[in-house]
């Protein structure tokens, strides 16, 4: 789902010149455009030595370190901005990285594959799970650990203690409001500490 | 990728003592060093590398007699560190024996070797030799310091003491300071040298003998803390030394393998090292440790880093600089929200890691400084 479009979508809720961690933060596509196109600065957090690679490159900031590990390396609220833009669904443990995010970040940043879309319903309904092109995946063979709605992560942010500011989903590169977890394939929530 | 190709050391000397953080001074002093690659018009290009423990001012290319640089697979033409870009300098250190003044020289005061009178020097003391050899070669400001282990630790001095000095510090396998197992094991390493009986209090080269045994014994001890216990395992093992794999019940001969490479590795050692040096040099690891002026605080340390940016790298199997070390120093960067990139390469060598050319490791370091010649 890392598509331009969308990440364009998702950087546009960055307040211009915050302070941003993005976990999970990949080749660090999303941090050089935030960088140029908003006068960001801050870190990325990645796992693999090929995105880690990747980041070094394009001159952005990327620490190599394991989510699964915590934020230990960071203090609470010194970031502007968390982003976890298509990590969530890779974590273990989802709820204490999302406890996590809010503790680091003045505001967190999730987008996710929503596993409610309407083609994943349908597959569900035939007796199989969906391999789409948001969820590409076989069952058995999957990097998604964590397969949730977006309806869903409503109720584990409240659960949290968090106070989500804005919601929308995300489909073929536009933005969807009217019922999103029936008909975007991609759910992007922002939220603050309550 | 070629090689450099055969390389001349150079030598600075300085007549200005430096003054040393243990209040004492070296007075008179020599540094040796090569170059390599080609200064550009405006001097932004200079990249300083800073030695470890055993190196010297060899970096990169060969010397006549045949020697090859100790950081040869990432310094030279096409390399990570790439020459045909960058100017590199490679210095040796005050305290050294590879040709800096050290405690084999003549003391100017007394008309003998210095020995055990040579003057403790620290990282610090090294930073400042080296600050000065920069500026007299009309550097005002490198492009980067790097170094690994305890090059390493000089290259974060520099940013904490001189940081206009540079714009970029590359530490790769090194830690803000050691911890007690770390001092332990030099320790041992300075006892065997010391109660060597050829050691004469420091002073064997007036009696015209070296202490090599302690030597021998201290690097057999640092030997092994270099490697990995897996990396040992899989090069050695329990293979024994007898071809015929029969036991000889000797408790005095070589049995193992991993005996005898250690017996080699300790007397070609104690053949080109000078045992005051080891002793100065495992001195200079134990003192550094820049977060102590600040109260314990790193993050405090590197306040007056905050124009620098830092590529730190470890190995997930260096048990003596161990990455959890270097997350302490991107941890105290990151609080002063200063720019660093930080790779923590899975490599199963060790300590040594850092002196091997690991693609993943070399892709890194090769991408970093591409960044910093087209910053320039």
């Amino acid at each position: 789902m890392s598509e331009r479009k969308d990440l364009e979508l998702i950087a546009e809720l960055v307040p211009a010149g915050s302070r941003v961690l993005d976990l999970g933060c990949g080749n660090g596509e999303l941090l050089a455009w935030l960088q140029q196109h908003k006068s960001c600065t801050g870190y990325g957090i990645e796992l693999a030595d090929a995105n880690v690679h990747a980041c070094v490159k394009r001159g952005v900031n990327v620490i190599q370190l394991n989510l699964e590990e915590g934020l230990a390396l960071f203090d609470d609220a010194s970031f502007d901005v968390v982003l976890q833009v298509d990590t969530l669904q890779h974590l273990r443990n989802t709820e204490r990285m999302l406890r996590e995010t809010a503790r680091v970040g003045r505001i967190g940043i999730v987008s996710f594959p929503n596993f409610a879309h309407w083609p994943n319903r349908l597959h569900v309904l035939t007796g199989r799970m969906p391999v789409t092109r948001a969820l590409p995946y076989q069952w058995h063979d999957t990097p998604n650990i964590r397969v949730g709605t977006f309806a869903d992560f409503e109720v584990l942010a409240g659960s949290c203690g968090l106070q989500v500011t804005d919601s929308f989903g995300l489909q073929a590169g536009r933005v969807v409001r009217r019922w999103p977890n029936l008909l975007a394939s991609v759910a992007v929530f922002r939220f603050e500490q309550r | 990728m070629g090689s450099i190709g055969l390389v001349t050391p150079q030598q600075m000397h300085f007549s200005e003592p430096l003054p040393l953080k243990s209040g004492a001074a070296l007075a008179d002093y020599a540094l040796v060093f090569e170059t390599y690659g080609t200064l550009n018009a405006d001097k932004s290009n200079a990249v300083l590398v800073c030695h470890a423990l055993n190196a010297s001012h060899h970096v990169a290319g060969r010397h006549e007699d045949g020697s090859t640089g100790w950081w040869d697979n990432l310094v030279g033409p096409g390399k990570p560190l790439d020459t045909e870009r960058f100017f590199v300098i490679g210095v040796n250190n005050p305290g050294s024996c590879f040709g800096s003044t050290g405690p084999t020289h003549l003391n100017p005061a007394t008309g003998n070797p210095y020995g055990a009178d040579f003057p403790v020097v620290t990282v610090e003391d090294w930073v400042d030799a080296q600050v000065r050899l920069v500026h007299r070669l009309g550097i005002e400001q490198l492009a980067a310091v790097v170094g690994g282990s305890l090059g390493g630790m000089q290259a974060l001095d520099w940013t904490l003491r001189h940081p206009t000095l540079l714009r970029h510090c590359v530490a790769v396998a090194t830690a803000p300071n050691l911890s007690a197992q770390n001092i332990a094991f030099n320790e041992v390493a300075r006892r065997a040298i010391v109660t060597d009986p050829d050691f004469h209090g420091g002073h064997y080269l007036a009696q015209a003998t070296l202490p090599k045994r302690g030597l021998r014994v201290a690097r057999m001890i640092g030997h092994i803390t270099y490697l990995s216990d897996d990396a040992m395992e899989a090069k050695f093992g329990r293979e024994l030394k007898a071809l015929d794999g029969r036991l000889g019940y000797t408790t005095q001969d070589i049995e193992f393998q991993i005996e005898s490479y250690l017996r080699h590795q300790g007397d070609k050692f104690s053949e080109y090292f000078d045992a005051n040096t080891y002793l100065l040099i495992t001195r200079a690891l134990d003192y550094f440790d820049p977060a102590l002026a600040h109260g314990g605080s790193l993050a405090r340390a590197f306040a007056t880093a905050r124009q620098n940016r830092f590529l730190l790298v470890s190995f997930t199997t260096d048990w003596r600089f161990s990455p959890a070390r270097s997350r302490e120093i991107v941890k105290a960067l990151v609080d002063n929200r200063i720019d660093v990139s930080y790779a923590e390469i899975e490599a199963p060598h060790g300590h040594d890691a850092f002196l091997l050319d690991d693609p993943r490791y070399h892709a890194v370091m090769r991408a970093y400084f591409d960044r910093i010649g087209e910053q320039r």
